[in-house]
């Protein structure tokens, strides 16, 4: 059997708050394996960002080891990190964060930019991004020339752009209606019966219930982990 | 690695997104770069007009007056009648012509102040005795007519030539040549024109003169209040600048032992004309190196004016930077990117206040009536100076906006 793509031990993230340490991760035991798509799920303070934080290389563990596609976080520098996320880790975030000033083009094109890859391939992978993800009409328009759904769907191409191993989303329909969040919903089942590992942050029980499992936490630990695929056929676009 | 293409256009498209701001941060190096390259260049134009005049008044040369001057001052060209004011003679002249190792021309002259009139317009101005020797010593041409020669100087011909303010002001609409002009009641005939001078590095009008033979004016202009025989200045023309300094000395040990005097008490001075210019040059230079680092301040204050909108800037964009390095930016390509930013201003700022700069000096110098100086190299330092500008107030910012975490920036609003 192949090895997973995320595996942590034992992952522990402390906070200094003033006099106060604040445990954010109190010990999380995690696999994800390839093409996997899940929820993690949980209130506020539950240190579900937190986790999202460190699958997605923007932030280091306090002790413990996770390791993400064969590398060793913990062991990696700022500019290791940098590269990391360029290569391996693809961001949806809730508020989609494009660049207002670039095309949905040019915005495809920014993380290739940090690849270092060249202008011509550039502009032809994003193009081609945009098409799947049914924007191919859209590339010349800038941010607030399209609707929530739209901008959301150029932040996955965006994410997609250089080629992750992990898709990450951040409450990726938070700022969108119910209709346009089934749709972004349906994109990233699309996606991960392409074969696309994708890991979703939220705190929507809905949300969570349209991947394949669950995995709830409080109080920084895992207190629950579903296959949602036993308990139900919730998604109805399969 | 972010390529430097995606970096440039990056930097200009940010710049662009604020054209008014962008614009007006350039603006205080523009005005710095301007005001610097302008005052510098007033300032090498005023050097190169002192030298140039005082090079007018030949060059190579070494000017003898009598009277002693310590501690340096002008050339005291024109000295005044008094007691010890006639220690110089045509001899001394003479003994330095024979004596002298080098002198290829050695001018004696008398000056004295009169009154010249001409057909009823009368204009009150130098009459200098010369031999003929004196135009090469001072490198003056003749406009029209001729020079007189040594026969005629000799002779005591009642003969003048005249300098261009002097022909102008007595005869505005004839050719002074021929005509007759009356100096202290005698009548002396126009055999020429002098070619402009313009003024000397002191300010005096150097064409405001009338040449008449050494023995004519003597006899006939100042001889009665003097010994016969004194000059008021000889002139001592070196073949070389080299020569010079050599020459003074040579020329000082043998008037000392002409005039029994020790050094110290000389009844005489040398003053050498290069030396002057020098002193005059590097004053002006002081002048030109002042000028600009007052206009260096400004330079500084725009500096800072950078600083300060990038600082802004990387406030601003906060949740921009936070997405770059979600997406993999790394420190150096944010340092790199901002850092571009601020060059950018200041470079482009510095352009165009060189083009202001360069245009202010022109309209300066020709209002003032000097030479453009831009020496090439004041220019590239001037963009090589804004530049540095750049990179060291863009430093502080694009460092912040490098070092901001991810994680922070991306939940700022």
């Amino acid at each position: 059997m192949a090895p997973p793509l995320i595996e942590a031990h034992d992952v522990v993230k402390l906070y200094q708050m003033g006099e106060e340490t604040v445990r954010a991760l109190d010990g999380v035991d995690l696999s994800i394996e390839r093409g996997g798509f899940c929820a993690i799920i949980g209130p506020s303070g539950s240190g579900k960002s937190t986790l999202m934080n460190i699958i997605g290389a923007l932030d280091k563990p306090t002790s413990g080891r996770i390791v993400i596609d064969g590398a060793e976080i913990g062991g990696m520098d700022d500019e290791g990190l940098a590269g990391f996320r360029n290569r391996t880790i693809g961001f949806v975030f809730q508020s989609f964060n494009l660049l207002p000033r670039l095309t949905a083009l040019e915005n495809v094109e920014l993380p290739m930019i940090y690849g270092g890859i060249a202008p011509a391939e550039r502009r032809e992978r994003a193009a081609a991004l945009l098409h799947r993800v049914g924007l191919g009409d859209r590339v010349a328009h800038r941010p607030t020339q399209l609707s929530g759904g739209q901008q959301q769907r150029v932040a996955v191409a965006r994410a997609l752009a250089c080629r992750p191993a992990l898709l990450l989303a951040d409450e990726p329909t938070g700022a969108l209606d119910t209709n346009t969040g089934k749709e972004i919903l349906a994109l990233f089942s699309e996606l991960s019966r392409e074969g696309a590992t994708i890991v979703l942050v939220t705190h929507d029980a809905e949300v969570a219930a349209a991947t394949k499992r669950t995995i709830e936490m409080r109080d920084g630990r895992i207190i629950a982990d579903t296959n949602n695929e036993r308990i139900s056929r919730h998604d109805a676009h399969v | 690695m972010m390529r430097t293409s995606d970096l440039v256009s990056s930097a200009a498209r940010a710049l662009r997104a604020n054209p008014m701001r962008s614009a007006l941060t350039a603006l205080g190096v523009i005005i710095g770069v301007a005001s610097v390259v302008a005052m510098v260049a007033l300032g090498s134009g005023a050097q190169a007009q002192v030298e140039r005049s005082i090079a007018s008044l030949g060059s190579n040369l070494l000017i003898v007056v009598p009277g002693s001057m310590r501690g340096g001052g002008g050339v005291r060209a024109a000295a005044g009648p008094g007691a010890g004011w006639d220690s110089l003679t045509i001899e001394d002249a003479n003994a330095i012509r024979q004596q002298v190792e080098g002198a290829v021309v050695v001018a004696p002259s008398q000056r004295s102040r009169a009154q010249v009139i001409a057909e009823g317009l009368n204009w009150n101005t130098q009459v200098e005795g010369v031999t003929p020797d004196y135009l090469v010593a001072r490198d003056w041409e003749i406009a029209q007519g001729r020079f007189f020669e040594d026969s005629e100087e000799r002779q005591a011909r009642r003969i003048v030539v005249l300098g261009a303010t002097v022909a102008n002001e007595l005869f505005p609409n004839v050719d002074p040549v021929g005509q007759t002009v009356r100096i202290n009641g005698g009548a002396f005939e126009v055999i020429g024109v002098l070619a402009s001078k313009g003024q000397s590095g002191f300010g005096m009008d150097q064409d405001d003169i009338v040449l008449a033979p050494l023995t004519t004016v003597k006899r006939r202009i100042s001889g009665r209040n003097r010994r016969a025989d004194s000059v008021s200045q000889i002139s001592v023309k070196a073949a070389n600048e080299g020569e010079l300094n050599r020459m003074q000395q040579d020329v000082e040990t043998l008037l000392r032992q002409r005039h029994r005097t020790r050094e110290g008490e000389d009844d005489f001075t040398v003053q050498n004309l290069s030396s002057i210019t020098q002193a005059a040059a590097q004053t002006t230079q002081v002048f030109t190196y002042l000028l600009g680092g007052i206009s260096a301040v400004s330079l500084l204050v725009g500096g800072i004016g950078i600083m300060n909108i990038m600082l802004v800037s990387v406030t601003e964009r906060t949740r921009e930077i936070g997405l770059r390095k979600a997406l993999g930016a790394r420190q150096s390509d944010i340092l790199h990117q901002f850092g571009l930013e601020a060059v950018t201003l200041s470079v482009a700022g510095g352009i165009i206040g060189l083009v202001l700069g360069v245009l202010g000096a022109w309209g300066m110098t020709s209002l003032f009536n000097l030479p453009l100086v831009v020496a090439p190299q004041n220019a590239a330092m001037a963009i090589g100076f804004s530049a540095l500008v750049g990179v060291v107030f863009g430093a502080y910012p694009a460092w912040r906006a490098a070092q901001l975490d991810p994680i922070e920036a991306l939940r700022r609003e």
